[in-house]
């Protein structure tokens, strides 16, 4: 899927960039299509040549925007995922401890409420002998979504750039995606808040906000922010830094501090992936629980009594 | 004619039932009106509260209404189906049936998709089915499904009425009713004289849409086995699904069948249209079909135990544990394959009421079944739930469920009530016409003959 929508973005991509073909002195051809992009940020305003000779003003483009155009894209646009771009998430068991920073501060970024989380964080054990480890997991974005397969109007859908976003402008909340996914990574929202909206003109599938009710709603591997440069809300709020992100075309991932080569990482230090003979392969790697940082029972610290015991159960059965 | 006069002494028999309503039909009616118009209010709180207000959460999210819905469904495909086949089979016994059957089938098709509505999210977006369809999935395959099936049933059974209607119109004047009534069957007869040509179109109709109906009765509730075949889910990833979808729904279907007949004729004492003969066949079918349903399920059941993965294990542990699901597991198995066999193939049990409640029985089994099959596998994902929230991990029904659970039953029985006032309850025509007189399409020979 993802390889066929490839060079049709690309052709895209190069037909927009010569029809407003901006003179070479602009920041980047990028630059033009956002036109209402970094919206507050700056006023400074330079012009620009198209190719039908008129002059045209156009925001200067800030500094924190890495990937043009800066503004999250809308509607159809929002499909494509930005080119050339192959995210990717590499998570290094042996670093969580389950201080929960990632879920606190996703759902902060994504108005969520307490009970929604797109990054859960849970306390596995392989087999009787082994020794339990924490295990944060989010959306694995697969390049061969079952989720996307079953959608029946096109709500959820797999972009070139590896993120499957879900479009709650079309969402009909029929769920068949939850039951598909065999990650658990989908949840709906169940009750309707102050902040949902929907139609909202300001929406868009990269941001996901605002929510809707009624609507299934995941991560959604924050590409707003890698546009601006920055790290998912999971990986910068991580006080360990276990969450790498990057790109794989890149070859690069970083948690922020320190930034590796992706396959380096994955070949050195065995990564694999989350049920991998399901064949849905997943964009989340990880990082096998080897050397711990911590003993696993830190991480009970960090929840209620009643969520410890009930995860010392789940562990024991 | 002598089928003419002998559908004519039929319908002075039937002639109490399509009659002015009397005070007692109304007062059904009017109760079942009244739990529809609850129904409807719950509906709009629903919409307004969210699903929230069900018991339905991010792990179970298809719950009651999804195994209505499947159930419903299949049986409106077993209606189809068994009318098709005895339609084709020129089953003689079997003709004061079809029209039961054939109202099984319309109604259960309209009332099930409702259930799948109330599922939605948001069901105001409805039409983005229609709007925005996406072939891959198999949400839309049952879309089509059940549009096909419902324009092929509502053909099927409007042919089958098009005799009656006209034998109704003739009728009209000995006929105590309203004229918008006379007036509506003379519009609906299409001018229909049972001529030996109008006969013969009518009755080659019967045959294209009894063979169009029974292997899109097969396609589409195979189509819906899949929405649950077609998932990755370790309980639902079985290629068993289409064919055992298939043979419960015909189980319920004659089940259904036998309790719609125990009913009428116990209420309009119809033992000579309902005969003994009747309840028998159809209890000694009720015993292959769960000879047949057992086999299956042990099929099922053997594949998965013999080498166990890890998570089919964790839901079958709940199967068997009867803290959880082990009363509705061992009543399933009970109902849909020993109490037939035992209740209706010993002898010394079987009578028209024990089928009756019997059927009763495989109804609820099957029912318990769907519920077996949805419910505890959708609380068994890969990563097993860690939640301490009882309702977030463990799925039970909110009075919301159902209550709309029962509307569904009363919007059915108050079709029935108001479509047994329409025409009788038999095909009366039908059963007037003299046996073996209505060649099969097939054996027609030539052109020249058919015309």
């Amino acid at each position: 899927m993802k390889k066929k929508e490839d060079p049709g973005n690309r052709r895209k991509f190069l037909k927009n960039t010569l029809a407003l073909g901006t003179a070479a002195f602009t920041a980047g051809a990028g630059a033009v299509l956002a036109t209402d992009g970094a919206k507050g940020k700056s006023v400074e305003k330079i012009k620009v040549l198209t190719t039908e000779g008129k002059v045209i003003e156009i925001e200067k483009p800030v500094d924190d925007c890495k990937i043009h155009p800066c503004e999250p894209p809308k509607g159809k646009e929002a499909r494509k995922g930005i080119p050339g771009r192959s995210f990717v998430m590499v998570i290094d068991l042996a670093r969580c401890k389950n201080a929960r920073k990632c879920i606190e501060g996703c759902q902060k970024g994504h108005d969520l409420i307490p009970s929604q989380e797109w990054m859960k964080v849970y306390l596995m054990k392989d087999n009787p002998e082994s020794e339990p480890y924490w295990f944060p997991k989010n959306c694995f974005h697969c390049d061969n979504p079952p989720c996307v397969k079953v959608c029946p109007v096109g709500a959820t859908f797999k972009r070139t750039d590896n993120a499957v976003l879900v479009d709650a402008d079309r969402c009909i909340g029929c769920k068949f995606c939850i039951s598909a996914c065999p990650y658990s990574a989908r949840i709906l929202n169940w009750t309707d808040k102050e902040s949902y909206a929907s139609n909202d003109p300001n929406y868009s599938p990269e941001t996901s906000l605002p929510g809707q009710h009624g609507t299934v709603s995941k991560c959604d591997f924050c590409p707003d922010r890698a546009r601006e440069g920055k790290l998912p809300y999971c990986a910068t709020n991580c006080p360990m830094g276990a969450i790498y992100f990057g790109d794989k075309n890149e070859d690069a991932v970083t948690n922020g501090e320190e930034t590796l080569r992706f396959r380096q990482l994955i070949k050195e230090r065995t990564g694999y992936r989350f049920l991998e003979e399901l064949g849905t392969q997943p964009n989340v790697y990880y990082l096998p629980p080897i050397d711990k940082m911590f003993p696993y029972e830190r991480g009970f610290s960090s929840v209620s009594d009643e969520t410890k015991e009930m995860l010392k159960k789940s562990i024991s059965d | 004619m002598n089928s003419n006069l002998k559908a004519k002494e039929l319908l002075e028999e039937y002639k109490p039932f399509i009659e002015k309503p009397n005070k007692l039909w109304i007062t059904k009616a009017l109760i079942l009106s009244a739990i529809i118009c609850f129904g409807i209010y719950v509906l709009i709180l629903q919409v307004i509260e969210g699903h929230i207000i069900t018991g339905m959460r991010d792990n179970v999210v298809w719950g009651v209404y999804i195994v209505n819905f499947v159930f419903v469904l299949g049986l409106s495909y077993a209606g189809a189906l068994i009318a098709g086949i005895f339609h084709l089979g020129r089953v003689e016994w079997a003709k004061p049936l079809q029209r039961i059957l054939k109202l099984i089938t319309l109604f259960s098709l309209i009332i099930g998709p409702i259930y799948i509505l109330l599922c939605l999210g948001r069901p105001d977006r409805l039409l983005y089915l229609f709007i925005h369809p996406r072939l891959q999935s198999p949400i839309i395959w049952d879309v089509i499904a059940i549009v096909t099936d419902m324009i092929f049933c509502i053909a099927y059974l409007y042919f089958t009425y098009i005799k009656d209607f006209a034998l109704l119109r003739d009728n009209a004047p000995h006929l105590n009713m309203y004229n918008w009534r006379k007036r509506m069957y003379k519009f609906l007869a299409l001018g229909y004289q049972n001529t030996p040509e109008q006969s013969k179109l009518l009755n080659q109709s019967l045959d294209i849409m009894a063979a169009i109906i029974i292997p899109t009765s097969i396609v589409a509730y195979s189509l819906l086995a899949w929405l649950f075949g077609m998932n990755l889910r370790p309980g639902w990833h079985s290629s068993i699904f289409g064919p055992f979808f298939v043979l419960s729904a015909v189980y319920s279907g004659i089940a259904l069948l036998i309790i719609i007949m125990w009913i009428y004729r116990k209420q309009y004492k119809m033992e000579k249209t309902f005969t003994d003969n009747h309840f028998m066949y159809l209890g000694f079918s009720l015993i292959i079909l769960s000879l047949f349903y057992g086999y299956f399920s042990f099929s099922q059941y053997i594949t998965d135990w013999y080498n166990i993965q890890k998570t089919t294990e964790l839901f079958w542990d709940k199967y068997l544990d009867f803290s959880q699901y082990g009363i509705i597991f061992t009543l399933s198995a009970l109902f849909v394959v020993f109490v037939p066999l035992i209740f209706i193939g010993i002898p010394w049990f079987r009578s028209i009421n024990s089928i009756a409640a019997v059927s009763l029985l495989v109804l609820v089994g099957l029912w318990l079944k769907r519920y077996l099959m949805i419910v505890p596998v959708l609380e068994t994902p890969y990563i097993p739930i860690q939640d301490i929230r009882e309702d977030w991990a463990h799925y039970s029904a909110t009075w919301v469920e159902w209550s709309l659970s029962i509307t569904g039953i009363a919007l059915f029985i108050l079709f029935f009530l108001i479509f047994s006032k329409l025409a009788p309850i038999v095909p009366v025509s039908e059963m007037a016409e003299e046996k073996g007189k209505n060649k099969l399409i097939v054996f027609y020979k030539t052109k020249r003959e058919l015309s």
